[in-house]
């Protein structure tokens, strides 16, 4: 390790997004024109989380910390700060506010967060197998092979509390003893890496960061469950990590820690990955299991269970991305040393990706048992324009509505599920006044039911149904009985879809009734909409304000409004299609929406 | 949608060497169905209707199983899309953020729906689920570029982008 800095350059998608592809290559031209090549490695990392300012670049040994850094900066970065050891003070983070912060000490966002899965994101370079093995990668695969039999790992797992991370929260041990007890013979081992939360990337920036921790897992739970070969399902629409992983595979084959006799063991392991291609249900396993076998993904009922009959009807355990990415760490730190960390109901950290209207968007990893205001007001920096809390979001379309009260609820499965909602597999969505519940219930049931698969009826049509009801109240058509409507179309889905789609789809409009019903009285019996978001329900007008200053006249795109120059302008309510454009841009506050 | 053109997957393409040999590769694999549609999709751009006989042909399978599988993934496409492949984000936080508002307006410049292709194969416009940087909400993709941040008064200057663009790699 001759060089004298290092520059960890964030290579996850939304900061290659954000030109962080042309910003490596300016920086690597910058460093070859200081004549620094030799004093200098850029490494490329996973995701660092921050998205919110991305692209973030970090320099080693100081870790100074610069956010926002565009392609135009590389020469000031490389000059100043290699060259002549200063520090650039205008890509600090806080620099607006007169607070620059070096280092990540200090940044609100990184404070209350604690690293398990993430732990090798955005320090290593995911293309080298040599980083992951430097931070002690591989070493769990070999402490449970050469120190340990299958039933001491399981014993592990189990003994350190890991629960499913894939959002039901099923004990891991479990899951892995009943694989194991089944007679000996063809097994298999899948890692679900379809992830179709909508707002949720945890698992692609684990796989894109951190891709050999998932790979080690696989061969710790298939040498724990006795299976030789190993599938991962990953989306098609997740083109980084799908290479990410190819690389990492070729790899780890060539190091002999995959294929025939890893490490010179007896036990042989090897992995495929398999493409998803765009169907939500597969994140179901039975599903899932389908979609390898080549079929439509579909749900068949459960027991049998995938660990008795699984993948071409051999015994198989599926594990998410994220509960593989605990592992590693598990077996060589050993469950005691896990199990201090979380609450007892939940051991362990949990990844969000929080997003919506907060301040700071972004990957976060947290111990179990931290609440919902450490997360958003700590961490995620409060709400976006300084506007009000109204609710947050679990479980993306399974899950439930937080509103305010539950604020200080210690997070873990089950006080999650107590409230209504379900962790889910870790998108956070934080929701201000300026949301409207119904139309957020009626945007999760839309994404439902074009995801239902449609072989079980309460989840094909209840969906349907929901949907309608929401859609007519939405649009000031509702009913009082349409609730309690509702109300029956949910639980009857909830007890009789097949699998966890239908069972849980009911989740958002459950929990909003429960928390909002006034919002839903609000849409009933007033008509009214009091975040202004479902349109049929608004109108606006021009008031005695209106100095005529014709603003709102240029602007309107269906030319809905008239009126001379100084004298006061006219909305035509037929023409009109609510889209607040004439709202924003009045000046004078003239216009009202009602 | 006036706009949009008519079905044009009746053409017949020649399935190419590369393809061939995946499938030669892949024929005895369990459960290669999928994968090989995902390799005629990254060679055409879209399944023609035509490669789906080649492929039930060669790994004997009947047309219906292709087709009932084919059908039931949205990432598959049965219709050529247009020159520029423009996709929205419909995920929760781009949709929090105004994603819709994006789609409306692309809908009303480009004169076609959700799924439609220009007249002059120029533009297709589709929603996507979640594409995992939400930290950039809310986000259209172009031809694989992602922008981020964006507001409908940025449509406009897009499209003009893309449509002088000469051509673009796939």
């Amino acid at each position: 390790m001759a060089f004298k800095n290092y520059l960890l350059v964030c290579g996850g998608t939304a900061c290659d997004s954000s030109k962080g592809i042309e910003l490596t290559d300016e920086l690597r031209k910058e460093i070859d024109a200081a004549g620094l090549k030799d004093d200098v490695q850029i490494v490329r990392t996973g995701c660092l989380g921050f998205c919110e300012k991305g692209p973030i670049v970090k320099v080693l040994p100081e870790d100074t910390f610069y956010v926002s850094v565009k392609p135009e900066d590389a020469k000031e970065l490389v000059q100043e700060h290699l060259v002549k050891g200063r520090i650039v003070d205008r890509l600090l983070y806080n620099h607006e506010q007169g607070k620059s912060l070096v280092t990540v000490e200090g940044i609100d966002f990184y404070q209350k967060q604690f690293r398990i899965v993430l732990r090798n994101c955005g320090v290593i370079d995911p293309d080298k197998i040599d980083d992951y093995i430097a931070r002690d990668g591989y070493a769990g695969l070999e402490k449970a092979l050469f120190e340990m039999t299958p039933e001491q790992v399981i014993d592990e797992v189990s003994r350190s509390g890991l629960r499913g991370r894939g959002g039901a929260g099923f004990p891991t041990g479990k899951k892995w003893s009943f694989a194991a007890a089944q007679p000996k013979g063809e097994k298999y081992m899948v890692c679900n890496a379809d992830e179709g939360d909508p707002g949720a990337y945890m698992d692609r920036s684990t796989l894109e960061g951190d891709p050999h921790s998932v790979l080690e897992a696989m061969a710790i739970a298939g040498y724990a469950i006795g299976a030789s070969k190993g599938y991962i399902y990953i989306r098609a629409e997740y083109p980084l990590a799908i290479r990410r992983l190819e690389t990492a595979i070729e790899a780890a084959r060539e190091y002999g820690l995959l294929g025939e006799k890893i490490l010179n063991s007896d036990f042989d392991f090897d992995i495929e990955l398999r493409l998803g291609a765009g169907a939500f249900v597969c994140g179901e396993e039975t599903a899932l299991l389908a979609s390898i076998e080549g079929n439509r993904g579909m749900p068949r009922p459960r027991p049998p269970f995938p660990a008795v009959k699984g993948l071409w009807d051999k015994p198989t355990v599926i594990n998410n991305v994220e509960t593989l990415a605990n592992i590693p760490v598990i077996i060589s730190k050993g469950a005691d040393w896990f199990n201090k960390i979380g609450t007892a109901d939940t051991r362990g950290t949990k990844v969000f990706a929080l997003t919506g209207k907060v301040n700071n968007t972004g990957l976060i990893e947290v111990p179990m048992g931290t609440t919902l205001r450490e997360i958003i007001f700590e961490i995620g920096g409060g709400i976006k324009d300084g506007r009000e809390f109204k609710a947050a979001q679990t479980g993306g379309p399974s899950g439930g509505i937080i509103p305010r009260e539950f604020l200080d609820t210690p997070i873990d499965f089950g006080s999650l599920s107590k409230i209504g909602s379900i962790m889910g597999s870790g998108g956070l969505i934080v929701m201000d006044d300026t949301d409207c519940i119904i139309d957020i219930a009626k945007f999760y049931l839309e994404f439902t039911v074009d995801e239902s698969c449609g072989k079980c009826s309460p989840c094909r049509i209840g969906g349907r149904k929901l949907q309608n009801y929401l859609s007519r109240i939405s649009d000031g058509r509702g009913q009082l009985k349409d609730i309690e409507n509702m109300q029956k179309i949910s639980e009857a889905m909830t007890r009789a879809s097949l699998c966890g789609l239908g069972q849980t789809a009911s989740n958002p409009v459950q929990s909003s009734l429960k928390y909002f019903m006034d919002e839903y009285l609000e849409h009933i019996n007033d008509r009214k909409c009091r975040a202004g978001k479902c349109k049929k329900l608004i109108t606006y007008t021009i008031t005695d304000k209106c100095i005529g200053c014709t603003v709102c006249t240029r602007h309107c795109p269906v030319a809905a409004i008239t009126g001379t120059v100084k004298e006061k302008h006219v909305i035509n309510q037929a023409r009109c299609i609510k889209c607040g454009i004439c709202y924003e841009k009045c000046k004078f506050d003239a216009i009202t929406r009602s | 949608m006036s706009n949009t053109k008519q079905n044009t997957n009746n053409d017949k393409v020649e399935i190419t060497p590369d393809l061939k040999l995946f499938i030669d590769e892949w024929k005895d694999k369990p459960g290669n169905l999928i994968m090989v549609l995902h390799r005629v999709q990254e060679t055409y751009g879209y399944i023609p209707r035509s490669i789906t006989f080649d492929v039930a042909a060669l790994l004997e399978v009947p047309l219906a199983k292709i087709y009932g599988v084919l059908t039931f993934y949205n990432f598959f496409k049965t219709e050529k899309p247009g020159r520029n492949i423009i996709q929205v984000c419909m995920g929760t936080a781009c949709y929090l953020r105004g994603g819709d508002d994006i789609m409306e307006e692309l809908e009303k410049q480009l004169g076609i729906g959700v799924n439609g292709t220009t007249k002059d194969n120029e533009f297709s416009l589709e929603a996507v689920r979640c594409l995992g940087c939400c930290g950039l909400a809310p986000v259209v993709v172009i031809n694989g570029d992602v922008h981020g941040k964006i507001s409908s008064n940025d449509v406009a200057g897009l499209l003009k982008t893309y449509r002088e663009k000469e051509s673009v790699t796939a």
